[in-house]
């Protein structure tokens, strides 16, 4: 493939990831930048989307698209009702003490997969995308009749790929929306920065905590509901996500939305690239790199405060 | 207190604390032996009882080493299936000698270090015969070692050639399933001379994909073929059109090996990749195991080529055997489930679990097994054997077994996407699969 329609195709691939990658990582993000606590269950959340939508979707016998439909709709809040389980019956228990979050987030990471191995089973299953056309992209030529289009080789993307991309950026407009337009945004900023001082001022702590602890998981839920038509549902998939995802908030810095964002773009895309001009491995090698990096030279991350 | 003494144990001052809520030395020496009295009672004893009769009552324990979960799960569902099947035709038939035949089946995860505890296990703990069954070639070479070590004969469904390389133990053999080198040989010809000479190939980056690009390659460029790349996959990506771009322009065929959960997603988005303008494609059903052909995103994959180690649809030359085997293991004609025709089969590997546990049923018997001072003698009989006619024993076709190497040679199959079905293009002879001997394990001692 030459060089032009090879940095096309790890631009798209890139986004895609990009786009998946900020909304999962946003998640981690506003878990951390509200609670003050890391949740290492993270992927499970998203694994649990994805394995919800295809058993929603296999409920719908007719047009793929009514199935992934109202897996997009109910998958996200079923998995934002057992991230607020999780919080009522462990996290409040044990006070959001930094330490003891990580370790009980590890335990609720296995009993939630596992548990999904002992009933989903060990298979990884299929989700028809709503749509899936393939698209060519033209590359425009100099031919002696003038410019002209020409179609290289294995240069193309799907129709639902460029549907995640655009998805995922509605999403993060809402997202901001909520975050700045709305009262529940407002609260959340509020103990965002300064916990006690919002408490002071009748501000439902703990009931925030939940709404965000369970707003984190239903983004994590998303995007595994918008990936699983690309891949497939499996046990296991939340592993890798979780890896990026912190690789992401740590280089866009704890607790700053905007900075999660960027990083996201920022890894996502650097892994198309690398990815198709060298290699995976190596993209991930680097993206580690990145991290080392930044928490030796900048460990508030690119847009994180100094002193947290 | 008393004025130290040398010779004052913790006994005397365990006692004295005994009041308190510590346990004392004693006490807790004593909880200890019995515990270990009652565990080595536990372990020895059958779950029935002890008993002193007959030897021929006792069962024989045959230890499966299953993929229940991890990458091979979809193959270990299909191979417990398989094992369940023959285990009850041979009980059916009066089992091993007279004596029932008993599966033992252990989760081994498709990881090596816990395929080797899992041989442990079977030998130690569960006082098995034979261990069997093991499908992925990391594992068989994680595992082996072990067998090798505990003297347990290890009977491998691996398709991988480290058996016949001569790298593993006079106690793992291979007798019912054929091995990557001699497939890919023999698939060579029909690849260069059907499809072209300028081939990319696609394989999994582990022991079995390793073995495809030695193997394939040598054998390509025998024929005067020439390999233009080689793109190594890892066999728990979940997302491959970034590895589609190494592909050089100038491919002939495209020779993809694929296996792991992901398969459909390798398929699928190698397709997206070629769109309407895509070279010949040379698979091994590997790629597609337990996957529908019929899924969406495949239809790119009519008129393409598939080697088969066993046609998972009945074709129009089906044997008797074929059919009985179908009904046994309850397979329809289009190789899924009868009870539900979206679980596909395994159908290209899963024989091997039938066949091996039937050699093993002949050599028990043609050697008198009768308990585990007999291994030796087992694998000599086993050794001995040669050829296996197509037979509702070895209903994928004829073998020629090679005691020397532990190895098997059959037919290869390959097959050609026809209306969405699999129709058998071209049958091997069982010589288009030779290769030189590697080793001589009958050489090595017990």
């Amino acid at each position: 493939m030459e060089l032009v329609p090879y940095l096309i195709l790890g631009l798209l691939e890139g986004l895609v990831t990009a786009a998946v990658l900020s909304l999962m990582a946003l998640g981690l993000s506003l878990v951390f930048g509200v609670m003050r606590v890391v949740n290492v269950a993270h992927g499970e959340f998203f694994m649990v989307g994805a394995v919800l939508a295809w058993q929603i979707a296999s409920l719908f016998d007719g047009h793929p698209a009514w199935g992934f439909l109202a897996a997009l709709l109910v998958a996200p809040p079923l998995t934002a009702c057992l991230a607020v389980a999780a919080n009522q019956l462990v996290l409040k228990r044990i006070e959001y003490d930094p330490e003891r979050t990580i370790v009980a987030t590890i335990g609720l990471l296995y009993i939630i997969q596992q548990v999904t191995l002992m009933t989903y089973g060990p298979d990884a299953r299929p989700v028809e995308a709503p749509f899936n056309h393939r698209l060519s992209i033209p590359l425009v030529e100099w031919t002696e009749t003038g410019l002209g289009l020409y179609w290289p080789w294995g240069l193309g993307t799907t129709s639902y790929k460029l549907a995640v991309i655009l998805a995922a950026v509605a999403l993060l407009g809402g997202i901001w929306m909520l975050m700045t337009r709305t009262r529940f945004g407002l609260l959340m900023r509020a103990t965002q920065l300064d916990r006690e001082t919002a408490q002071a001022f009748a501000i439902p702590v703990g009931k925030v905590y939940a709404a965000v602890f369970g707003l984190g998981a239903g983004l994590a839920a998303l995007a595994g509901v918008l990936i699983v038509p690309i891949q497939q549902a499996h046990y296991l998939m939340g592993h890798d996500p979780l890896l990026l995802s912190f690789i992401v908030v740590i280089i866009g810095g704890l607790g700053s939305l905007p900075g999660t964002v960027v990083a996201a773009l920022l890894i996502g895309v650097s892994d198309g690239m690398i990815s198709v001009f060298f290699s995976p491995t190596l993209a991930k090698i680097i993206a580690t790199l990145g991290v080392a990096f930044v928490l030796i030279f900048m460990p508030q991350g690119l847009f994180g405060k100094r002193s947290l | 207190m008393t004025k130290s003494n040398k010779k004052d144990t913790n006994l005397v001052k365990a006692s004295a604390a005994e009041g308190t809520r510590q346990p004392s030395r004693r006490q807790a020496i004593k909880t200890l032996a019995a515990t270990t009295t009652l565990a080595a009672v536990a372990s020895t004893t059958p779950l029935f009882g002890r008993y002193g009769q007959v030897q021929s009552a006792e069962p024989i324990k045959i230890g499966f080493q299953v993929h229940r979960t991890g990458i091979g799960a979809a193959y270990g569902r299909w191979y417990d299936r398989t094992t369940k099947a023959a285990v009850k035709k041979i009980n059916d038939e009066g089992g091993i000698n007279g004596r029932e035949v008993q599966i033992v089946a252990e989760d081994d995860g498709t990881d090596p270090k816990r395929g080797a505890e899992v041989v442990e296990k079977m030998s130690t703990q569960h006082g098995c015969d034979i261990a069997f069954g093991t499908l992925f070639s990391h594992v068989v070479i994680g595992s082996a070692p072990r067998a090798g070590e505990l003297k347990i004969p290890y009977f491998v469904v691996s398709e991988g050639h480290h058996v016949a390389s001569g790298m593993l133990n006079r106690y793992t053999l291979q007798p019912g399933i054929t091995d990557v080198k001699s497939q890919v040989q023999a698939m060579a010809p029909f690849v260069n001379n059907t499809l072209g000479k300028k081939v990319t190939m696609i394989y999994p980056d582990f022991a079995f994909g390793h073995d495809h690009r030695d193997y394939f390659s040598a054998a390509v460029e025998a024929q005067g073929g020439q390999v233009v790349a080689k793109i190594a996959i890892p066999p728990t990506e979940s997302s491959f059109t970034k590895y589609f771009p190494k592909i050089p322009r100038d491919t002939e065929v495209i020779y993809h090996v694929m296996v792991g959960p992901a398969v459909l997603t390798f398929v699928k988005e190698m397709g997206e990749f070629f769109g309407n303008s895509r070279p010949e494609i040379f698979g091994f059903i590997d790629s597609l195991e337990a996957v529908d052909l019929a899924s969406p995103g495949l239809e790119f994959l009519e008129g393409t080529y598939f080697w088969e180690g066993n046609p998972r649809y009945a074709q129009a030359n089906q044997s008797d055997y074929d059919k009985a085997y179908r009904a046994a293991v309850g397979v329809d004609n289009n190789g899924a489930s009868i009870s539900d025709p979206k679980d596909v089969s395994t159908y290209a590997h899963m024989f091997g679990c039938w066949e091996t546990l039937h050699i093993v049923k002949a050599g028990m018997e043609a050697s008198g097994y009768s308990s585990a001072s007999d291994r030796a003698k087992l694998i000599e009989a086993v050794e001995a054997m040669t050829s296996m006619p197509h037979s509702y024993a070895h209903p994928q076709g004829a073998k020629e077994f090679n005691g020397k190497t532990h190895q098997t040679f059959g037919h290869q199959y390959i097959t050609r996407v026809e209306n969405g079905k699999l129709v058998l293009a071209h049958t091997t002879s069982i010589a288009d699969t030779y290769y030189p001997d590697e080793v001589d394990y009958t050489t090595q001692s017990f």
